[in-house]
């Protein structure tokens, strides 16, 4: 009884929240996104007198010779790249900070929050990656988002390899799996849902950071995709209109992506958490 | 500095105007086929819709003219992440062949003896005006050339109000607070429009009263440079005076708080507004918006309280091109003739067709096409008659970064115009350190 | 590090190896070996701490990019006249603590209830997300224009319901709040997400233990789910305190810490020097920023592992 009227109740409840004040943002964005510049610029919410929706979107496709297109080259690689390189390797980390207590653990800890908390040099960035021959490469973008982001990682898998019992480790090692084969056979799948939670977080970080972009891969060859929303804000005039068709084709696809994962996420709970 | 973003050129800063038409004798073109092998440059631009059409119609130009060389345009962000860019790429060393930067003290930020090539000693250096020169130059050399025009700060108005209520442009700050107030008695418009929604316009009043500073003070920006002249004494003290006058007298438009820059040109456009105190770069933000209005939108100088020291604060182009010393061997050759082409006139008419005008050029030659909006054609007497003078920026190398923020404040009643001119001194103060100038 | 144990074992020679290798993986047969930090640890000493620590330098410089001067601590003391700062302060310690701590409880709140069967449930979870998508820009924009004081919707909405609707972003003793606000709705989605990861680690054992025993679902919530959350909350609590003790882009975004400086906090303040082109002292205030959020972070997160420990 209960169960239904919660579900359909508390469901019809929290659509109409999630309209007000999710959907209504939005409508504005494709609004906007759908007018001249002209009428843009006055940034009102209203319905476009004339819908050029698909106009402002052709437009900001061709921009500078397609540049978006190669944008989006760009972060897919950039993401895939960083986000798998992460995870393994924070998961690694996370994994033997919890699982272990030796005296460089504090030392671990400290220098994981102070990732957190430090904000990144960018200067003395450049001339590391220019000593390493890595600058204005994607690889080094590669790295220094691996470097930024490992702490966040970690904090995760630190936190949620706890909820995987140890009595598994011990039976895997009795079994006789080493150290790699227990982590990467037997821990690593457990830690299905957190990865997943993992990669869409710094998924999202990367794809949409710009300064890291701006400064240590400059050229618009290398352009990721938050850089060509700069291409239509300027002190003097303004396409709102492009800039909204920007922003929907560039937060559509991570949206549909983070669909598809959000349902990984959940994967393992079958019959919901909370029965309630 | 308040824009970043406009490019057009200039004809004469009244007197101290065109340079010597002698010099240019025998190095016009010809030097180009030097080894016969194609060079390809990248020009760093900032990201305007109109910077980089305008950069691209220029670079097409050059190769038609020079078809070994070819130019490849590169964008980077507009403001503090643009500066920032380009400071850190010169300091790396990984800068594009050519740049695109502002003059002034923007420039003057970049070191430019020991990053940029000099380029003093070029035979085209001589068609460019003297104030220009001035602003791209340091002790030891010259830097940039211009991709653009100068421009002005000046009061916006809409002719038909002017008209309709009989009113005389305004020679000193009081005229103009009677015609405002004769605006706001007929209650057929906003007298005075303020547009704190985008910070940087509120500096208009303080920077653009710079030409009745220096009308009263000559060596005021000299003075200011080495720790004498301060913004809460008079003369200067008047552009922080005026803004909390206009504020206290209830002149501004009622949502002066959120408005937008966008919104302010209009708003002097469709006679909402009577008056808005802005750069004439505006021409292009109102040839987007409110193309029918190009006639409708006039401009005046920023009114003192002495109507004998009536004249403009003139801005130099805010697009300077500069080639940076990480440039060298053929290509520093190839740059150099690009350098060379912006000074000509069909350079110059590029740059008039790719963007309304803003100003007149100031390259020796050129000149504005005759359809010009009026709010720059209106301007030209001032220019005739020698009644300009530059911006504070382009005569010393010291801006605060907050006065933007400090305008806002005053404008909107939060402090005092004492105290913001005082925290301006502060802010001044800190710069001056930062940039290592003797004397604080 | 990997060369130098590669060098040493051929400069110790061959006739040593077969003795002392039995006595070095004695410690090695750990399942948890300690060499799982090496490749993370490359990353982040290359690339992160040695800049890092060159940057400190700085701190004591004054730096133009292209001149370095070395000034002792003048960039602290001069960090410390800033006339914001006394405001930065409060302003940044309102600002982590409003949306850190709305962050946790809508978080949890919308974690438990997305986990849960209602209808429209991945519909939902795609909306709150879509926020943590939107560019910072974006956001900026967006909310000028839905907070104007005069056409911008949410005031013409509490117009039409005759309530007065206040400058959200132009009035100086709100402002700060306004962008708040927006903070949590950008961010929530993020806090709801791990929460959903927290939910989703929880056994279902525990629930069909306690079903027997006839408990309610506020028992389950209370005693089940709430404690069993613990790792997901420690993750939130961290990471959204530090971000909101740090975080400035929307704020600059939306008020460029206006209306004059009335919404700035430290993070602003430093953007703005390091925007001014004073990298010395904008690194200095990086630097005080860092023991700031440290001296709160630090003891925070030694309370909350000791607490899991104790479990």
């Amino acid at each position: 009884m209960r169960n239904v009227a919660w579900k359909w109740g508390g469901g019809s409840v929290a659509i109409l929240v999630a309209i007000v004040i999710f959907i209504v943002p939005f409508t504005f964005i494709v609004f906007t996104a759908g007018k001249t510049q002209a009428e843009a610029s006055f940034l009102e919410f209203t319905w476009p007198t004339e819908w050029v929706l698909f106009e402002n979107i052709a437009t900001v496709l061709q921009n500078r010779d397609w540049l978006l297109v190669r944008a989006f080259v760009n972060s897919t690689l950039l993401t895939v790249g960083a986000v798998s390189i992460m995870v393994v390797l924070g998961a690694m980390v996370g994994y033997v900070l919890q699982r272990r207590k030796s005296r460089w653990n504090p030392v671990v800890n400290t220098l994981v929050l102070a990732g957190l908390i430090i904000p990144p040099a960018v200067v003395p960035t450049i001339w590391v990656l220019q000593g390493l021959g890595l600058f204005k490469t994607l690889v080094g973008l590669i790295a220094v988002h691996v470097a930024f982001g490992l702490s966040f990682c970690i904090l995760l898998f630190r936190a949620f390899v706890a909820t995987i019992p140890r009595e598994l480790d011990e039976a895997a090692v009795i079994d006789g799996a080493g150290p790699v084969k227990l982590f990467f056979r037997v821990i690593f799948p457990l830690l299905r849902s957190v990865i997943v939670t993992v990669i869409v977080v710094q998924a999202v970080f990367v794809f949409s950071d710009f300064t890291y972009a701006l400064y240590f891969l400059p050229g618009d060859a290398n352009a990721t995709v938050q850089l060509t929303t700069f291409n239509y804000i300027s002190q003097s005039a303004s396409a709102f209109n492009l800039l909204f068709a920007d922003v929907l084709l560039i937060t559509i696809p991570p949206l549909i992506m983070y669909i598809f994962f959000q349902r990984q996420i959940v994967a393992g709970m079958t019959s919901g958490a909370v029965k309630g | 500095m308040v824009p970043r973003t406009t490019r057009r050129s200039i004809v004469a800063l009244g007197a101290g105007g065109l340079a010597l038409s002698l010099a240019l004798a025998g190095c016009s073109a010809g030097d180009s086929d030097s080894d016969g092998g194609a060079v390809e440059l990248s020009f760093l631009v900032d990201n305007g819709e109109s910077t980089v059409s305008t950069a691209e119609a220029l670079a097409e130009a050059f190769t038609a003219e020079n078809p070994d060389i070819t130019i490849t345009v590169e964008t980077r962000p507009q403001g503090a992440d643009g500066d920032n860019v380009v400071k850190t790429r010169l300091a790396t060393g990984e800068m594009a062949d050519l740049f695109q930067y502002n003059s002034g003290s923007l420039l003057q930020a970049l070191n430019p003896d020991q990053t940029l090539v000099n380029i003093a000693d070029e035979p085209y250096i001589d068609k460019l005006d003297e104030n220009f020169v001035t602003s791209v130059a340091t002790d030891n050399g010259v830097y940039g050339v211009p991709m653009g025009q100068s421009m002005a700060g000046a009061m916006l108005y809409n002719k038909d109000i002017y008209a309709d209520l009989g009113l005389e442009i305004p020679e000193s700050w009081d005229e103009f607070i009677a015609n405002s107030e004769a605006i706001k008695e007929a209650g057929v418009a906003a007298p005075i429009v303020q547009t704190y929604g985008d910070t940087w316009t509120s500096q208009l009043f303080v920077l653009g009263d710079f030409n009745n500073v220096l009308a009263e003070n000559p060596d005021w920006a000299e003075e200011y440079t080495n720790n004498e002249a301060k913004y809460v004494d008079q003369p200067a003290f008047a552009g922080f005076e005026h803004l909390q006058a206009a504020y206290d007298a209830g002149l501004f438009n009622e949502d002066f708080a959120s408005a937008t820059y966008a919104d302010g040109v209009s708003m002097v456009a469709t006679g909402e507004g009577a008056h808005y105190p802005m750069l004439t770069f505006a021409a292009s933000q109102l040839a987007t918006t409110n193309p029918e209005a190009t006639d409708t939108v006039g401009s005046f100088p920023i009114p003192g309280d002495d109507a004998s020291t009536f004249g403009l604060t003139v801005w130099m182009p805010t697009y300077t091109v500069f080639v940076p010393q990480s440039t060298e061997g053929a290509k520093l050759d190839a740059a150099k003739q690009f350098l060379e082409f912006l000074t000509t006139p069909e350079a110059c008419d590029i740059q008039a067709e790719a963007n309304a005008p803003q100003g007149p050029f100031v390259v020796e030659g050129c000149s504005l096409p005759d359809d010009v909006p009026a709010m720059v054609s209106d301007l030209q007497q001032y220019f005739d008659a020698g009644q300009t003078n530059l911006a504070l920026e382009f005569l010393s190398p010291i801006k605060g970064p907050a006065l933007e923020q400090i305008t806002v404040a005053v404008g909107s009643g939060i402090t005092s115009a004492a105290d913001g001119a005082a925290q301006y001194d502060e802010d001044v103060k800190k710069q001056a350190q930062q940039l290592g100038i003797e004397g604080w | 590090m990997t060369t130098a144990t590669a060098t040493g074992r051929t400069a110790t020679g061959r006739t040593a190896t077969s003795p002392p290798k039995p006595a070095k993986r004695k410690p090695m047969k750990s399942p948890y070996p300690s060499w799982f930090f090496i490749p993370a640890g490359v990353f982040y000493v290359v690339l992160f701490l040695v800049p890092t620590v060159a940057s400190f330098y700085f701190s004591l410089t004054r730096w133009t990019l292209f001149d370095v001067e070395f000034i002792g601590f003048d960039n602290f003391i001069r960090f410390f006249q800033e006339p914001q700062l006394v405001t930065g302060f409060i302003n940044t310690f309102i600002y982590a603590f409003l949306t850190s701590g709305a962050k946790v409880v809508l978080g949890l709140l919308f974690g438990v209830l997305l986990s849960s069967q209602i209808i429209g449930r991945g519909f939902l979870r795609a909306t709150i997300f879509f926020p943590v998508l939107v560019s910072t820009i974006g956001v900026g924009i967006l909310f000028k224009v839905l907070m104007d004081p005069f056409d911008g919707p949410i005031n013409e909405t509490l117009a039409a319901i005759g309530i007065q609707g206040p400058g959200w972003l132009t009035d100086p003793s709100i402002a700060l709040l306004s962008v708040a606000l927006v903070d949590i709705w950008k961010g929530v989605g993020l806090a709801t997400l791990i929460y959903i990861a927290g939910m989703v680690a929880i056994p279902q054992e525990y629930y069909e233990a306690a079903k027997v025993d006839g408990a309610g679902a506020w028992n389950n919530f209370r005693h089940i789910t709430l404690p069993l959350l613990r790792p997901a909350t420690v993750t939130v609590v961290l990471l959204s305190l530090i971000g909101g003790l740090r975080s400035f882009d929307l704020i600059w975004a939306m008020t460029g810490g206006g209306p004059g400086f009335t919404s700035d906090v430290l993070a602003s303040v430093i953007y703005k020097q390091y925007q001014a082109g004073f990298f010395g002292l904008s690194t200095a205030g990086n630097v005080v920023l860092f023991l700031v959020v440290a001296a709160i972070i630090f003891p925070l997160s030694w309370w909350l592992n000791r607490k899991e420990a104790d479990q």
